[in-house]
């Protein structure tokens, strides 16, 4: 491929993706990888509202809420990470 | 420019006013990628990358996929290899072409993937996803057909069934060596994991029998949890050898089933060698492996280091502090389709932050875990400072019970995340 044709194959991408979602922020991709359908062992994260998950979070970080493992994983992210996880995930609710 | 690729700009634009007019709906213009190996992070990767509006064509010879992660509850007897399977079908409806091939190499410069068969397929951007190959190269008396005699079952499928009919054919009174490689290996608390279930299946069907595991290391993943638990549960039937107490297998005889160390010779009647491993040979011939054997890469997008526009990811990468996991490989997967789309649009990629767990079953309804947050720094992936750790020593059974639980429902999900 040519440098030209890479060009307007980065540019019409670029163009063609305006239904992508914008970035998921640092970590939240994670997630999914145990939260899943509801009915599992695991807690769904579907339905939860932003500030529900990130109160969950802080709840998990500071030990307030027990937990198995959360508290562990928790401890890995600020509060504005945190924040943005949850509005991240909350927004995802609508799409698979 | 070459008459050729001024035609390609032309058909680009028309392109262009289609993909205005039908913004989700790129057509050609849209880049391809190319993913090898079709494991938690191949298959996990062709699929995001399809989402994100990337051409994906996965290599995976393979029809079926057996998954390594609860493999061991096989060898125990508590689960059927049946429930370790899965298909691409899923993959296929969303769009991403499977070709059922091996790769036989790489052009770099054409930005071609060489198949077996001959033919090639072009590419934007290459995602090797290889897994491991067994070196069957280092460790005297073990090669592939001494795999027969002896197996590994450190992939899921043949090697595991293999492995549990000889202890279902096993005397009681028997003797099981297990044979646990140095640092890196696919799956770190793995071993320890089959230990514990080997241990529990001859506590409960034969009884006089025991487990030697000989260890080339003297310290391992969740190792207080592990030899409490076996302190607790398997008194005289599992010993653990570590390499200061001359653990290392330094030679196995197929013939007369013996297992050597430095200090002795073990008669086996059940020999399960863990070789030391590789990054699966598509990694070398792809130049993305370096004389370690594995790959190393860029801690923002995975990309390799020694190759342009391939990205590594999986059992094969060196990925700093995170372990060779079924959970690393599908968060890594993510993080490096989300970076390859926005590379092949000419964006920057921000620095991101990976999660891994890792449940391990000592026992029925007995499950610890280790887990842990990782991030760039210094051209590595490191831990999360403060992040992390392991399950609490001495728990309650009931914490133990909530685990094995926990472990069951995280099969389930990533298993139907990667492919369902």
């Amino acid at each position: 491929m040519t440098r030209a044709r890479a060009t307007v194959l980065a540019f019409l991408f670029s163009m063609g993706s305006a239904c992508a979602q914008s970035p998921a922020p640092p970590g939240a991709l994670s997630c999914s990888g145990c939260h899943g359908a509801a009915g599992g062992e695991i807690p769904s994260l579907s339905g939860l509202s932003a500030d529900e998950i990130t109160e969950a979070m802080g709840a998990f970080k500071s030990g307030a809420r027990p937990a198995t493992l959360m508290n562990r994983l928790a401890k890995g992210f600020n509060e504005t990470e945190t924040r943005a996880i949850a509005q991240w995930l909350a927004s995802q609710r609508s799409s698979p | 420019m070459s008459s050729a690729s001024r035609r390609g700009v032309l058909s680009g634009a028309a392109t262009l006013a289609f993909s205005l007019a039908a913004p989700c709906v790129i057509g050609q213009a849209r880049p391809q990628a190319v993913i090898i190996g079709g494991g938690f992070g191949g298959a996990t990767c062709a699929r995001y990358l399809n989402r994100l509006g990337v051409a994906v064509t996965l290599l995976e010879p393979n029809a079926t996929y057996v998954a390594c992660p609860f493999s061991n509850l096989v060898i125990h007897g508590s689960r059927d290899l049946a429930s370790q399977q899965f298909g691409y079908e899923a993959l296929k409806r969303e769009g991403i072409v499977i070709v059922p091939e091996m790769a036989a190499g790489v052009d770099a410069d054409a930005r071609l993937v060489r198949l077996a068969s001959g033919t090639t397929l072009p590419y934007d951007r290459l995602v090797l996803s290889p897994g491991i190959d067994m070196r069957f190269d280092a460790l005297p008396g073990y090669d592939d057909a001494a795999a027969q005699i002896m197996p590994h079952a450190w992939k899921a499928g043949p090697q595991t069934l293999l492995l549990r009919s000889q202890l279902e054919a096993m005397r009681d009174g028997g003797v099981v060596v297990m044979s646990v490689p140095a640092n890196p290996y696919r799956c770190p608390p793995g071993p320890y994991e089959r230990a514990s279930l080997i241990a529990h299946y001859l506590k409960t069907h034969k009884p006089k029998s025991k487990l030697i595991v000989l260890d080339a290391k003297d310290a391992f993943s969740k190792q207080k949890l592990f030899q409490m638990a076996w302190k607790e549960l398997y008194p005289g039937i599992l010993e653990w050898v570590a390499l200061g107490a001359g653990g290392k297998t330094t030679e196995v005889s197929v013939k007369d089933m013996v297992v050597v160390t430095e200090f002795d010779r073990h008669k086996a009647d059940v020999a399960n060698i863990i070789p030391p491993q590789q990054a699966g040979s598509i990694a070398v011939a792809a130049g993305v492996a370096d004389k370690s054997g594995w790959c190393p890469i860029d801690p923002v997008t995975f990309a390799s280091k020694l190759r342009p526009r391939m990205h590594v990811i999986g059992d094969a990468a060196i990925a700093g502090a995170m372990p060779k996991s079924a959970f690393a490989a599908n968060s890594q997967a993510k993080v490096c389709a989300s970076a390859v789309a926005l590379l092949l649009r000419g964006e920057t990629p921000a620095s991101p932050k990976l999660l891994n767990t890792c449940y391990s079953i000592v026992a029925p309804a007995y499950g610890i875990s280790v887990a842990d947050v990782y991030h760039p720094a210094r051209g590595i992936l490191v831990d999360v400072e403060g992040a992390g750790g392991v399950s609490t020593l001495g728990a309650s059974s009931e914490v133990r019970a909530r685990e094995a639980a926990y472990a069951d429902s995280w099969f389930k999900t990533i298993s139907s995340e990667v492919f369902g």
